[in-house]
């Protein structure tokens, strides 16, 4: 399946060639050949004047008649008996969606006891309706019963789109709705929009952080996506009006196959790196274990968590759970401080995506500082306890 | 340079280099700053199937020759010989039992060997005999069914560490050369143990210990062959292990060669690189001559040994001096290219150096190979019907 | 018991970027590597064989020359190793990858569990685990850390969430998508070496595993790329100088103008 060039219109200038991102097309003297690489990604055919380039039809997709799917729905995240704030960001995103499609915003609550509190705070954030799911079975998270109950959810009342946080839990339930619905799902978005024919626009980071990528999901339904924490802006809307309706759960939905034998909370809040708003993260810079607890003080102070580089979690210093990075975790701080750390790029795609960068390295030519905001060539030894001091005494 | 490397034998290279550079890198400063036994990277050359290259497959072993084992030592010895010997000196102690051995003991002891389970040593010199091997005084003594052993062996390589050691002791002493025998002693027999771990200058993760026996028991199927030729199996033994220190020289030198070409492209003084400058370029061209020498000399003897000549002393002898030597010089210049940086523990030359000069020590001084090579050539030119002049 | 892992070569994401002169993604020069987390999936199934005596089976979907990463993990133990590879199954998203593969593991047939990385380093989906695991209908836990058996048809999970660590009781058949922790990829051996080189690696196409081109590739996938761009370069970039109390002066104003809590 690629793109297909129509001889009679063609004038072999060239022109594609350069725009195609996978170097596909080849212009030769009198022909100009695509090749497999083409993704039908379509730029060679907005940027040919002539109009020479189209795209072949996509497969069939799953039948379904596309105007009977509606609205926009988020999942909302309930977890330890409060809904994550995830779900404000999705809804403060999704309601400038809905606006635009000038369709109805849901938000779906799955849990066990849920306060009605919950709902009221969804529908202050931008839902017009929320669907209360409540099940002693879906006290404890399950990527099978929570799936399953959607699913269900989704078949009965057909929106056109669902959104979800890109959270343990989401990445863990959501890629199995999209496959029992055989739809497209587009993982950890960083941008939403909706395109001039009405379809989900989904931009997302791909290889690393290294290129950005927008997908679209034409034909399967709901469109889906899940959304990166922490990037997107919740809006408060106080005044918002919306409905509650709570849901009947189908008979027999239970598969019962998983069963959640323990839960170990994480203890030190240092280690809850995708949770933190502040992350101080060490490097070999550090030069021994016991320096983290320089980071450490700090990260307590802005209650934030603490980070570490491959290098330092291989010396032994900090355990593995606080490694951003390539195998590690990928983290989007609000400030990632990066100390004593130089800078590899399989650490960096782990934290490129943080707000506000800082360095603080006394080599001025470490890799990190090409992607600092702010970067402090300084001995991090004299910089970090006069840093902390002033930050306790702007405290008092 | 193309040696014309079959396909298992660039495998054992790849897999020896990827452990060295992989496992072996990351950790040789620490190893030897701490002077740390490296259990983990045996486990894991181990684990690679790399500790029976030159041991039958009878015996668990990958069948291979003296060649074989030398590509592997030589990848390790490029990062570090402090590691590389203490893999080397396994097989060295495994060594008479492979060649002299019975059946019994091979299939008893080969296959730990082999599959790295158990490390071995070999328990010949002591304070009294260094070169002079003859002057060796540990005694094993026949009461019954057993041996009993009394001595000290000194500067014993995994000493300590090994579980199987093969020990040379006299076992008539009025016999002189022909009064002494190897046996099989393994950590833990009665009357078997050990002294302190050796402060070295080098080769600090290598393990050395006394090995002090006090009426240590044997049972009689310990003794390795027959009784009286103890001394010849040791200096056959040592043919076949000489090659094994000639590759941790040509690694070493590799390895050192590598660094200090490396740094005399990046560092600049006068604004230039250093390697612009003729007195630099010189060094690392003496360097890389004797690498590259060193290397097709051991490659050229190991390949020849592995078809058993009658005679190999010589050789030997020969590829372990040229690579000791060579290796000495090439690291002593590369901490020289470095210059300032050399001398300081963070660039790895320093270590190198301190490592390299145990080269022209152990398994038989430089001097003593030198006798051996000289000896052995007024015996070929003796036989020779031809006159040169 | 017969474990299958899934994994997928990967071009090494650190030197992909999009040329700044063409905006064309830069191909030359990158070279493939297993994807990790697929090598800690690999490290997690051999250590199951150590104990207990599995047979592993590794899987990739890919160009012919995606062999060569199957015949790596062959020579650090795995037993067998089957290419799935069709100019088809090109242009896969996450749904036709599943579809592909979930074909391949009922072809394998007697499979009892699926090891697979948590996510790729190209596509960073974390998505084609739990799609698979819900093609086959078996059931899956994500970001495992640690397996143990906890009875003859109960494995007993230990899995990495935001907040802590949770322990799953899961049937067998699954599927498990694993992290790091799950272990550290061991060496290839000699022997295993040896073997994977003379290894026969069967290639499955799209009619061997009785799959239709609209299930498949491009045309099976449901989304599309319609851009690719060059993220946003971080603007302002500004490095403190001074001395140390100036430096600390200016970044804590910086970071107090910014609203960075607990400035």
């Amino acid at each position: 399946m690629k793109a297909v060039v129509d001889v009679k219109k063609c004038t072999i200038c060239g022109v594609c060639e350069g725009v195609c991102p996978f170097a596909a097309i080849t212009v030769g003297e009198s022909s100009v050949e695509i090749s497999d690489e083409c993704t039908l990604c379509g730029m060679c055919v907005d940027t040919c004047e002539f109009g020479a380039i189209s795209l072949p039809e996509i497969g069939t997709g799953p039948g379904a008649d596309l105007a009977e799917y509606n609205g926009i729905w988020v999942f909302a995240e309930w977890r330890a008996g409060a809904v994550h704030r995830v779900s404000h960001e999705l809804l403060g995103a999704a309601r400038r969606l809905a606006d635009k499609k000038a369709v109805e915003l849901s938000a779906i609550l799955l849990g066990h006891q849920l306060d009605k509190g919950l709902a009221t705070d969804l529908i202050m954030h931008g839902a017009d309706i929320v669907y209360l799911v409540d099940h002693p079975q879906l006290g404890q998270f399950t990527n099978e019963a929570y799936a399953d109950v959607l699913v269900d959810l989704i078949r009965r009342k057909r929106p056109e789109i669902l959104l979800a946080g890109a959270t343990s839990i989401g990445r863990s339930f959501i890629p199995r709705v999209a496959a029992s619905l055989k739809t497209g799902l587009t993982a950890d978005c960083t941008e939403l929009d909706i395109s001039e024919e009405g379809l989900l626009l989904q931009t997302r980071p791909a290889f690393g952080g290294n290129v950005m990528a927008t997908i679209v999901c034409p034909h399967g339904r709901p469109q889906m996506a899940t959304v990166r924490p922490k990037v997107m802006k919740p809006l408060k809307l106080s005044e918002h009006q919306g409905r509650v309706e709570s849901v009947e759960i189908t008979e027999g939905i239970f598969r019962n196959r998983v069963q959640v034998l323990e839960i170990i909370p994480e203890q030190d809040q240092t280690a809850k790196l995708t949770e933190a708003d502040i992350i101080i993260s060490g490097g070999r810079g550090l030069g021994r274990p016991e320096n983290f607890a320089i980071l450490e003080e700090l990260a307590r102070l802005m209650k934030g968590a603490v980070g570490a580089s491959r290098g330092a979690v291989e010396e032994g210093w900090i355990a593995p759970s606080h490694q951003v990075g390539q195998t590690g975790r990928t983290v989007a701080p609000t400030l990632y401080m990066a100390v004593g750390l130089s800078g590899a790029i399989q650490h960096v795609v782990g934290m490129q995506g943080s707000k506000i960068i800082v360095a603080v390295n006394k080599d001025p030519h470490a890799p990190i500082f090409d992607v600092a905001t702010y970067g402090v060539v300084a001995d991090l030894f004299e910089f970090m306890p006069a840093f902390i001091r002033k930050v306790k005494q702007e405290r008092e | 340079m193309n040696y014309f490397l079959t396909e298992e034998q660039q495998m054992i290279q790849e897999l020896a280099a990827q452990v060295a550079r992989e496992k072996i890198k990351p950790v040789r400063a620490q190893l030897d700053e701490q002077e740390e036994f490296p259990w983990e990277i045996m486990k894991i050359l181990a684990q690679a199937d790399l500790f029976g290259l030159y041991i039958p497959e009878a015996y668990g072993g990958m069948g291979g020759g003296i060649f074989e084992n030398c590509l592997a030592i030589e990848q390790i010895a490029q990062v570090c010989i402090g590691v590389a010997t203490t893999f080397a000196a396994s097989g060295l102690g495994a060594y008479p039992i492979l060649l002299y051995g019975s059946e019994e003991q091979k299939q008893r002891y080969l296959p730990e060997i082999a599959s790295g389970k158990r490390l071995a040593a070999f328990g010949l010199t002591e304070s009294g005999a260094g070169s002079d091997v003859a002057g060796i005084k540990t005694t094993a003594v026949r009461d019954g069914d057993h041996y009993v052993l009394n001595g000290t062996k000194q500067w014993i390589t995994n000493g300590g560490e090994a579980e199987i050691y093969s020990v040379l002791a006299l076992t008539d002493r009025s016999k002189g050369p022909r009064g002494a025998s190897f046996f099989i002693v393994e950590k833990g027999d009665p009357g078997f143990s050990f002294g302190k771990k050796e402060k070295k200058l080098g080769i600090r993760a290598s393990a050395t210990r006394e090995l002090v026996f006090q009426d240590c028991r044997l049972p009689k199927e310990r003794l390795i062959g027959r009784e009286g030729v103890g001394f010849i199996n040791a200096m056959k033994t040592f043919d076949k292990s000489r090659p094994g220190i000639a590759a941790l020289g040509v690694g070493l030198c590799q390895g050192a060669l590598d660094i200090a070409v490396e740094y005399a492209r990046k560092r600049e003084q006068f604004g230039k690189p250093i390697i612009t400058f003729q007195a630099i370029q010189h060094k690392l061209a003496n360097m890389a001559i004797k690498t590259e020498a060193s290397r097709a000399l051991l490659y050229s003897v190991a390949r020849h040994m592995d078809t058993d000549p009658p005679d190999s002393s010589k050789l030997a002898a020969m590829v372990k001096v040229f690579s000791g030597d060579a290796a000495m010089d090439v690291a002593t210049d590369a901490v020289q290219v470095l210059g300032g940086y050399g001398y300081m523990q963070d660039y790895p030359v320093e270590k190198m150096m301190r490592d390299a000069k145990i080269l022209q020590i152990y398994e038989g001084t430089n001097e003593i190979q030198r006798n051996i090579i000289g000896q052995e050539l007024n015996k070929e030119y003796s036989r020779l019907k031809e006159t040169f002049f | 018991m017969h474990i299958a892992v899934c994994i997928k070569q990967v071009p090494d994401t650190k030197n992909v970027r999009i040329d700044p002169d063409t905006h064309t993604l830069v191909r030359q020069g990158v070279e493939s590597i297993i994807n990790p987390f697929d090598l800690f999936a690999v490290e997690g199934a051999l250590k199951i064989k150590d104990e207990s005596g599995a047979r592993v089976t590794v899987m990739t979907m890919g160009p012919p020359q995606a062999e060569e990463a199957l015949r790596e993990v062959l020579s650090r133990g795995v037993d067998e190793a089957v290419l799935l590879s069709d100019r088809a199954f090109a242009g896969s998203d996450t749904w036709a990858t599943s579809m592909t593969l979930s074909a391949a593991i009922r072809k394998l047939g007697d499979v009892d569990l699926i090891f697979c990385g948590k996510q790729a380093i190209d596509g960073d989906t974390a998505q084609v685990g739990p799609e698979l695991a819900t093609l086959l209908d078996i059931p899956y836990a994500t970001f495992v850390k640690k397996i143990e058996k906890l009875d003859d048809q109960n494995l007993k999970v230990t899995r990495q969430t935001d907040d802590g660590v949770e322990v799953w009781k899961l049937p067998t058949p699954a599927l498990i998508t694993v992290i790091k922790e799950m272990g550290e990829p061991r060496l290839p051996s000699l022997r295993h070496k040896m073997r994977a080189k003379k290894a026969q690696i069967p290639v499955w196409g799209i009619a061997d595993l009785g799959l239709d081109a609209n299930d498949v590739g491009l045309c099976g996938s449901f989304t599309q790329v319609v851009r690719v761009f060059s993220p946003p370069r971080r603007s302002d970039q500004i490095l403190i100088t001074g001395s140390i109390e100036e430096q600390v002066e200016q970044l804590f104003s910086y970071l107090k103008e910014a609203k960075v809590p607990g400035v």
